[in-house]
């Protein structure tokens, strides 16, 4: 039972911080029709801002994780939407998705040249206090990464609901063409919809950069990962992401204790064939009807 | 008439042979990206040292080294191209790469090629192919692990391992050499635990490993993912004692793990700790260079440098093919060739031999608990 407990736990912490990479594929999906195939390098990146900020400047810890969340938000934030998706979305879709990759690849590339291409030590933010819980160690790391990203998602769903600039960018993801008729400033929500994406991919960096370690290519297992949780839990949902990222990580640890650490791997890829065979839409998300 | 004839003549063929020797090229593949990114840079920049203080003392042979340098970006097939390319180039003698992975496709093409390649990697299978021009900087696992399961056995009493290994070239030697000694020594694997390259996350190989009722968990994993694994068994009070060889504890992984790497226990090769005068001093210049501190690989690194410079020597020119031939049977003394820091001694496998070290890391540094003799 213990032993199960602690499966369970691992997996929810590993699988929050997917979910805050995979809530990003949502939100800019629904704001923009972007498919972000750089959202793993947005996770990646802000840890190396973190590192900037301690070893060049001097910086403490918070000091240098508010200098990383100001910088993912004009890079990963203001200029991405204004210098990628704004010149490329005229385009389509598809010329869209390889600008992402291109730029996936421009990320991964200029960490790995200006900062190093070997694994970064990364302070952690909670304290390493490990607690015996029924037999179980629980660690205060994975409680903490739990509880932040928990908070993170549950903050966004209810400005979404809850406030007034939520729900304009909610009918900004509908339908812009009549939020704009009804007096809603579009291009200020999607701008909203890239900051908070920033602003999550800054927080999940920081939570998962301790436990990985910091490195320019993290981002290829985190997108990797956080796409199939966005699929599995449905594309235009953000309770979707959220489920779907929590599913594949503790699918991922059950599979490797009790079925074959050799196969864990394929236990995701299986669940989304799964799902696209199924259940298309995901597994809270909801059908679109598109015009072609 | 004809003496002047003859006096250009010899001019023009000394002018020739000072040409060809003048361009003495050595060949560094090393994996300067992807997952083996921390090991090769560390044996790159050993190599460097080695040639730059090799050509700062009159180079080999009264020559300056040329390293021609590429990143394998830790790609089997990458590196095989990138060892192509560098014969092409013509060097005589190549250094690396380090991932056994990448070994055991590139070197088939230094053979065919007649160029002996001095490589930094420790899967048995490497030395075990038959192949002439393959000479190891350290040594392979079928030589370190029998080591360090006989210190397991005698010294610590292990009867109960949990084993976790890479699913790699690398992992699968080191795993095939375990489970031949826990046959030897009548260990009982209570838990048998594959991981993917690069692997990020291990709490459920820890959890595995913790729940199995051994006595103590062999670790075979490259630096990067020892340094998660460290990490996550501290997180998870793994409560067992985790031994490994060089890559458990080398000084990139103690730097990665920080306050989880202590207590961590394994044999090593080559040791920045060992209390060697010519290795403490190899170290220090090393920190000085790089502003950080070497683990094995960059020993190995420049280790693979001074071979090839004494052993060059000893043939009088840079035959590639005599230079094969000579390593076979070699032994190097520290004496007569100060940077190889050991006395060190290649079969004719290209395998091999001398002292090593049982450490134990303890507050963030290697401290060594015993002197193995060689095999």
């Amino acid at each position: 039972m213990a032993e199960f407990i602690q499966i369970i736990l691992s997996g929810l912490a590993a699988g929050s911080i997917y979910a805050l990479a995979a809530v990003g594929f949502t939100l800019l999906w629904q704001a923009s029709q972007t498919i972000n195939f750089a959202q793993g390098e947005f996770v990646m990146l802000p840890a190396f801002f973190v590192l900037v900020g301690m070893t060049v400047l001097g910086l403490g810890l918070w000091p240098s994780v508010a200098l990383a969340l100001v910088l993912s938000l004009l890079v990963l934030g203001v200029m991405f939407k204004k210098l990628v998706v704004e010149p490329m979305l005229p385009h389509g879709t598809l010329p869209l998705v390889i600008a992402t990759i291109a730029l996936g690849l421009l990320l991964k590339e200029s960490v790995k040249e200006f900062y190093g291409a070997t694994a970064q030590p990364f302070p952690p933010i909670f304290p390493q206090e490990v607690y015996q819980v029924a037999g179980a160690s629980i660690a205060a790391q994975d409680i903490g990464n739990l509880a932040v990203s928990m908070l993170a998602i549950g903050g966004l769903q209810l400005f979404l609901t809850r406030t007034r600039t939520g729900r304009c960018m909610q009918a900004t993801a509908q339908n812009p063409a009549v939020a704009e008729i009804l007096g809603v400033n579009v291009k200020r929500m999607v701008m909203y919809t890239f900051l908070i994406n920033a602003a999550l991919a800054t927080v999940a960096s920081v939570l998962i950069s301790p436990i990985y370690l910091a490195k320019f290519s993290n981002g290829e297992t985190l997108g990797l990962v956080a796409f199939i949780a966005a699929i599995v839990g449905g594309f235009n949902q953000i309770r979707g992401a959220l489920v779907g990222g929590l599913l594949i990580g503790v699918i991922d640890n059950i599979s490797a204790v009790y079925i074959s650490a050799q196969y864990r791997s394929a236990m995701p890829l299986l669940l989304l064939i799964a799902i696209i065979l199924f259940r298309p839409q995901g597994l809270l998300g909801t059908s679109e009807g598109r015009s072609v | 008439m004809h003496r002047r004839l003859i006096g250009t003549a010899a001019l023009a063929l000394a002018l020739t042979a000072t040409q060809a020797l003048a361009e003495l090229k050595v060949g560094a593949i090393v994996e300067l990206s992807g997952p083996g990114a921390a090991a090769g840079t560390n044996f790159r920049d050993g190599v460097k040292m080695g040639f730059e203080e090799i050509n700062a003392a009159g180079g080999v042979l009264g020559e300056p080294i040329t390293i021609v340098e590429y990143d394998s970006q830790t790609d089997p097939q990458v590196s095989r191209a990138l060892v192509q390319k560098a014969i092409d180039e013509g060097v005589f003698a190549i250094a690396g790469t380090v991932f056994s992975s990448s070994t055991v496709v590139n070197m088939l093409v230094a053979k065919q090629a007649g160029i002996p390649q001095f490589t930094g990697s420790e899967a048995p299978s490497i030395t075990g192919m038959g192949n002439p021009y393959i000479f190891r900087t350290a040594f392979g696992s079928q030589k370190g692990v029998p080591k360090l399961a006989a210190y397991l056995a005698d010294e610590m009493g292990v009867k109960k391992v949990a084993i976790v290994w890479a699913n790699t070239e690398f992992g699968k030697g080191g795993h095939s050499a375990f489970m031949a000694q826990a046959e030897k020594h009548g260990f009982e694997i209570v838990a048998d635990i594959p991981t993917e390259q690069a692997q990020a996350d291990f709490s459920a190989d820890v959890l595995k490993a913790k729940n199995s009722g051994a006595d103590a968990v062999f670790v075979y994993l490259t630096e990067e993912e020892s340094a998660r694994f460290l990490r996550e068994a501290q997180k998870q009070s793994i409560g067992l004692p985790l031994v490994g060889e060089t890559t458990l504890i080398g000084n990139k992984v103690i730097e990665l793990a920080g306050d989880a790497a202590n207590g961590a226990m394994g044999h090593v090769g080559l040791t920045p700790e060992a209390n060697v005068p010519a290795m403490t001093d190899m170290v220090a210049r090393f920190k000085a260079k790089y502003n950080y501190t070497p683990d094995h690989n960059a020993i190995k690194g420049f280790t693979a440098a001074w071979t090839i410079k004494c052993v060059t020597e000893l043939v009088g020119k840079p035959d590639s093919e005599a230079i094969a031939q000579k390593m076979h049977g070699l032994t190097l003394t520290a004496a007569a060739c100060p940077g190889v820091l050991l006395d060190v001694t290649w079969d004719d496998t290209g395998e091999m031999s001398r002292e090593s070290f049982f450490v134990e890391v303890r507050d963030g540094k290697q401290t060594i608990k015993a002197i193995l003799p060689p095999n």
